[in-house]
């Protein structure tokens, strides 16, 4: 069993959001980087569930980003995986993204490819779905549990008010929510060995973007809250209907 | 040419996000000067014509029962077809869990630019720029699609139904339509509730209900507002709720018009799913509460004094008492 899981690199969550060069880019000093939650807590936290269960399981991570992305591979090794692919390319187009991860995941002849459900910084939910297409894969999308059955995967997805259980014949792509898998905390001898577990550079292969950010925007600051006294909560229903016009 | 909208369906219904999606691609339609028209893969109970009232010129219906299950390779098979019989230029679609299996694949398949998380009409003045949701609702960014067909998913409860008169006319899409690589072993759902993305209101408890069977006024509050029910991260975790109600950055986001949190202290991951909640009410207790900073309206003050109280007040103004 060959697993691919793609790790992406995004400000800390309670990371100041602010813009310069006239709101065309992040500010990002300052800020403090983390693994994408979605990919950590859930897609490789789970694919390293997989390996304990079957050890000559074999885990791939990879990123697309610049050389700053490397402390965060690390971490992802230091949690587990073999070894990590970095291909060279610093892009905010989700399907530059998924089109080198896609190139990668053909050459690797992966089983599974696992994705979290969205970045906390693009929020395009994206990349998986790309992925699984430039590949002619089955793709599931936000699922809660994973289990492998032989040639199979019986996956739980959400869906509006509740969730449904799928089979599907690997290899499939998967992107992965809560509930996947608990969060787990580095210990020393993983980072220790992070060190000197292989992480490849590649360049990348050669796509036209199919989109760009023309510039950001930061939302209007809230005018600040109006308190109600305790004693009289029919003054904020009265407020609700008569000033908010909420119902 | 033409925009081309994704209508989503359960349960035989139209999805509200999708009503908005038609109506946002009937507003964006008339701005570039061509028609909207509307895809449907599966069966529905209502009646496709239906559709024209939301400014859809035609139905495109692709009936199979099968396509009621979702299989997100299928769908953005038979999208993209479609897409190539009406000639679509853009195709919108709502950014529910159907829209965000399916458009990247459509955006991959047709090697069209995608704008996920949409949450206003293009800015067509000079090219063709979209804003949305970017950082967990701290921000936005204008994305430029540079290709030219675009696909658009457009965020739930970001742009308004709006329902006038018409017929549209429905016409079945003929296309061969292949098994699904997906089988469905079993659904679970609980129905009849209004779905928490779609909910224009939600009502939400925290730990400060101090248990699950302190949950009737929540329930009863809700469903005097016709809300949805939600419940805060650790709410879920020690299950007095189930999961699927937590909104959150771990859980789902969403952005009603209202949002009314009780007994919930506003922790930087529970606001990057409730940010986009366009008016925010926080009750609780501790007035030092990091939600109040986020809430447009607020009380300092003890629940279960409060809600029952707000609960009479809201059957007074509904004439109930």
């Amino acid at each position: 069993m060959k697993i691919l899981i793609c790790i992406s690199k995004t400000p800390d969550t309670t990371a100041k959001i602010a813009f310069t060069n006239n709101n065309t880019k992040f500010a990002a000093e300052g800020v403090q980087w983390i693994i994408n939650p979605y990919d950590e807590w859930y897609a490789l936290v789970r694919a390293i569930e997989l390996k304990e269960k079957d050890p000559s399981t074999v885990l791939h991570l990879v990123t697309v980003g610049g050389a700053d992305t490397e402390p965060i591979i690390r971490k992802a090794l230091a949690l587990g995986g073999d070894e990590a692919i970095r291909v060279n390319l610093d892009s905010s187009d989700s399907f530059s993204v998924a089109a080198q991860i896609a190139e990668i995941a053909r050459q690797g002849y992966y089983d599974l490819v696992f994705t979290g459900k969205e970045t906390i910084d693009y929020n395009g939910s994206s990349i998986g779905g790309m992925v699984a297409e430039l590949l002619d894969l089955p793709y599931i999308s936000l699922a809660t549990h994973f289990e492998l059955n032989g040639t199979k995967a019986t996956v739980v997805r959400e869906i509006e008010g509740g969730e449904e259980t799928d089979e599907v014949l690997l290899p499939v792509v998967v992107s992965c929510q809560k509930g996947m898998a608990e969060q787990r905390i580095p210990n020393m001898k993983g980072i220790m060995g992070a060190r000197t577990k292989p992480l490849k550079v590649v360049e990348p292969v050669a796509i036209t973007p199919l989109t760009s950010v023309v510039a950001f925007e930061l939302p209007p600051a809230k005018a600040g809250v109006k308190m109600v006294s305790p004693d009289d909560p029919a003054e904020l229903i009265r407020l609700l209907h008569e000033e908010a016009k909420v119902f | 040419m033409s925009v081309l909208v994704y209508i989503d369906h359960s349960e035989g219904h139209f999805k509200k996000a999708s009503l908005e999606a038609l109506s946002y691609g009937a507003k964006l339609a008339s701005q570039l000067g061509v028609t909207a028209e509307a895809l449907l893969l599966g069966t529905v109970s209502e009646d496709l014509a239906s559709l024209g009232a939301y400014g859809a010129v035609k139905v495109h219906q692709v009936g199979q029962e099968s396509l009621n299950q979702l299989d997100a390779g299928r769908y953005a098979r038979l999208v993209a077809e479609a897409v190539k019989a009406t000639g679509a230029t853009v195709v919108v679609i709502a950014n529910n869990l159907c829209g965000k299996a399916v458009a990247p694949r459509l955006s991959a398949r047709l090697k069209a630019a995608l704008v996920a998380g949409a949450v206003a009409l293009p800015d067509t003045s000079k090219g063709f720029v979209v804003k949305k949701n970017v950082y967990s609702g701290k921000a936005f960014a204008h994305v430029s699609l540079d290709t030219a067909i675009k696909i658009i998913a457009l965020n739930p409860n970001a742009y308004p139904v709006s329902k006038g008169e018409g017929k549209a006319e429905v016409s079945a899409l003929n296309v061969a339509v292949d098994p699904s690589k997906v089988t469905v072993l079993s659904t679970t759902q609980a129905s009849g509730q209004v779905p928490l993305t779609e909910a224009e209101i939600v009502v939400s408890g925290g730990r400060g209900l101090k248990g699950p069977e302190n949950w009737g006024m929540i329930e009863e509050l809700a469903k005097l507002l016709g809300a949805a029910t939600a419940c805060s991260r650790p709410v879920a975790d020690a299950h007095w709720r189930p999961h699927n109600e937590h909104v959150g950055q771990t859980g789902i986001a969403i952005a009603p018009n209202l949002y009314i949190a009780i007994g919930i202290s506003g922790a930087i991951q529970h606001l990057a799913g409730v940010n986009r909640s366009k008016v925010i009410v926080v009750i609780n207790k501790d007035p030092e509460a990091p939600f109040f900073k986020a809430a447009d309206y607020g009380i300092a003050g003890d629940a279960f004094e409060v809600v029952p109280k707000m609960i009479e007040a809201v059957k007074k103004l509904k004439g109930m008492a």
